[in-house]
């Protein structure tokens, strides 16, 4: 991690990283562009300059900063970050939602693939185990962050508020959650399926500390994030409202749900790659 | 048969089969002086391991009292992590506190450590290996008078279908202090059950428990049974009174349901040629389903199972329960005669 991020560099990164999305979800047919396009440059943001992390995976990621991703369906943006950090060969990612793969339709610990600390996949689980860890992290006298991120739709599931009041009530304030906020869900638009009201207002309500950023923009990204951290250790747990485009990156699949868990066709893969310059080399 | 007093069950038999006695104590050799509920046996051995290991950590959803926890609160309090009545929430911070070494042990009742969050135990504790401890209160009809709402019957089956994940239910205060020692040096995710109400102590404070392996309390020749939890002292009294009907049966007290101990099921069952299994469970999914899969894969053999029936409990005392849901020592002795006869 460096002082100031090469949003240049780090720009570069989001764009083979997209390309990996879609190359993913095309190969087997199967997953979740959406979200994981709108999610790229928060993904790129954390791996290539937030996160103290070891890409030489140490499940208890003591004296590291750790991620957990609850939103467990945009895996192919954190499987393609990953092994772009260097967790794993990029080759790899062929094996993308395929027989005998560590790269799971969605992600787990039990094919033993480095980078990821819990299985997740089904909603509102992910902020519990977040606050865990980093009531570990206390225990052990860590003094690095705990980060998750989280969808709006699973905002829905009932765990979360448990988790959310259960953090504020015991002062973790190690802990920096994301909630990609691109109001769309499976079946629609998030106020269509069930209305969020005021995100800010009922978390503010929970005891967090919210903070509001724009996940599209790599360095307003990572200018809140940094802010973010400025504001832990003061008895407070942190949440940062990040708005997103879903599916951003590729105009044909921009604010709209229907991308949610639908690839792209040939052409379709055509057209998006062709928005999509390569950066880094296709694996 | 109501659980009757041990001494007062001797001093009858003595009076009545003064040889009978002799022989029964000779044999057995299994009495109680006191009855403790095991919860406090989890308690007490939470308590040694607050002193013992410095990564066990415990959680609770608001029911510190009944899980006879305060102990371990009191002296390790930032150990101890109350969750409020938040039992999924619960789950998910246990998984979570695994990540940096610590040994979680989570406390509720058997209802809502199971059913309530079978999907936060699936995915966040049993799929992705986490070394949580998942310990279970007032589990069965022994709960008692707050009726069928609280009283999990479905528990171990839920919990043994589960991969990775190990399934205790030790029979009594001792035995529930000696998993809770054991469990906490054991690497994986482990269910254990334990109950409310107050129940002969009958193994030696000082035997060590050991994960997956069954313990033969009389040996017999004419029947097995497999006893679990709550249950193994009906079982004995069980035994007492088939002795009296000349009938010699083998106890063995299977307190871990998964990994099931199979060699000394066969062993026993080889020896005698009929079973009887008996758990305060359903009949789906517990202790006498997963006897019956042994034997029917390896030495198919008559077997009776003395569990709840598909159906629900209700409010009453424990005695009265056991006896209206079938779990009574008589009808353990009917489930033997039964079993006896079809071999």
């Amino acid at each position: 991690m460096s002082a100031s991020p090469n949003i240049s560099e780090l720009t570069k990164t989001a764009s083979q990283v997209r390309r990996d999305i879609v190359r993913m979800v095309h190969a087997v047919q199967s997953g979740h562009p959406g979200g994981s396009l709108g999610c790229t440059e928060y993904f790129v943001a954390m791996y290539f300059h937030i996160l103290k992390h070891d890409k030489n995976f140490n499940a208890d990621g003591i004296g590291e900063d750790l991620f957990f991703l609850s939103n467990g369906h945009i895996s192919p943006v954190w499987y393609s970050v990953l092994a772009r950090s260097g967790y794993f060969s990029v080759d790899e990612l062929n094996t993308f939602r395929k027989l005998d793969s560590r790269l799971q339709g969605h992600p787990a610990t039990e094919e033993g693939l480095p980078g990821i600390r819990i299985a997740s996949g089904s909603l509102g689980q992910g902020l519990s185990a977040a606050i865990g860890a980093a009531q570990a992290k206390k225990l052990n006298n860590d003094s690095n962050f705990v980060y998750v991120l989280m969808g709006d739709g699973e905002q829905n599931e009932g765990q979360v508020w448990e988790a959310a009041m259960y953090a504020a009530h015991h002062k973790v304030d190690n802990i920096i959650a994301t909630i990609d906020f691109n109001r769309q869900q499976i079946d629609g638009p998030t106020e269509e399926v069930m209305s969020l009201g005021s995100l800010k207002a009922k978390w503010e309500a929970f005891g967090w500390k919210v903070i509001e950023s724009k996940g599209n923009d790599m360095a307003a990204l990572i200018s809140k994030i940094e802010e973010a951290k400025s504001l832990c250790g003061k008895g407070q747990p942190i949440l940062n409202l990040m708005s997103t485009e879903m599916g951003f990156g590729v105009d044909f699949m921009v604010g709209t749900h229907k991308w949610h868990g639908i690839p792209p066709s040939d052409e379709e893969l055509a057209n998006a790659l062709g928005q999509l310059e390569e950066t880094h080399g296709d694996y | 048969m109501l659980i009757v007093n041990y001494q007062l069950f001797l001093l009858n038999l003595a009076l009545q089969k003064p040889l009978l006695t002799l022989t029964f104590l000779l044999v057995t050799k299994l009495t109680f002086t006191e009855k403790k509920d095991t919860r406090s046996g989890f308690g007490a051995g939470l308590h040694e391991l607050g002193k013992t290991n410095k990564n066990v950590v415990a959680l609770c959803a608001d029911l510190t009292g009944s899980l006879k926890m305060d102990a371990f609160k009191k002296d390790f309090p930032e150990r101890f992590f109350q969750v409020g009545i938040a039992e999924a929430n619960m789950i998910g911070l246990a998984a979570g506190m695994t990540i940096g070494g610590k040994i979680p042990f989570t406390g509720t009742f058997a209802n809502f450590s199971t059913g309530r969050v079978y999907d936060q135990i699936r995915q966040s504790i049993a799929y992705s290996g986490k070394n949580v401890k998942i310990c279970a209160s007032h589990a069965g009809l022994t709960l008692g008078e707050d009726g069928a709402t609280h009283q999990i019957l479905e528990d171990l089956g839920m919990m043994k279908m589960l991969p990775h994940m190990t399934v205790i239910n030790p029979c009594d205060y001792n035995q529930t202090k000696a998993a809770t020692l054991a469990i906490a040096d054991y690497e994986g995710p482990v269910y254990l059950r334990f109950g409310r109400p107050k129940w002969p102590v009958f193994t030696p404070a000082d035997q060590k428990f050991e994960i997956g392996k069954a313990i033969t309390l009389v040996e017999g020749k004419d029947v097995s049974i497999f006893a679990t939890g709550h249950m193994v002292w009906q079982a004995i009294e069980a035994e007492a009174i088939l002795a009296e009907k000349g009938i010699s049966a083998e106890i063995i007290n299977i307190h871990t349901i998964k990994p099931l101990d199979e060699k000394a099921i066969l062993a026993s069952v080889k020896k005698t040629g009929c079973a009887v299994t008996a758990e305060e469970h359903q009949m789906n999914g517990g202790l006498g389903d997963s006897v019956a899969q042994t034997l029917s894969r390896n030495l198919p053999t008559p077997l009776e199972m003395v569990a709840v029936n598909d159906s629900f409990g209700e409010s009453g005392t424990p005695e009265e329960l056991l006896v209206k849901y079938g779990l009574s020592p008589n009808d353990i002795v009917n489930a033997v005669l039964k079993a006896i006869k079809r071999k």
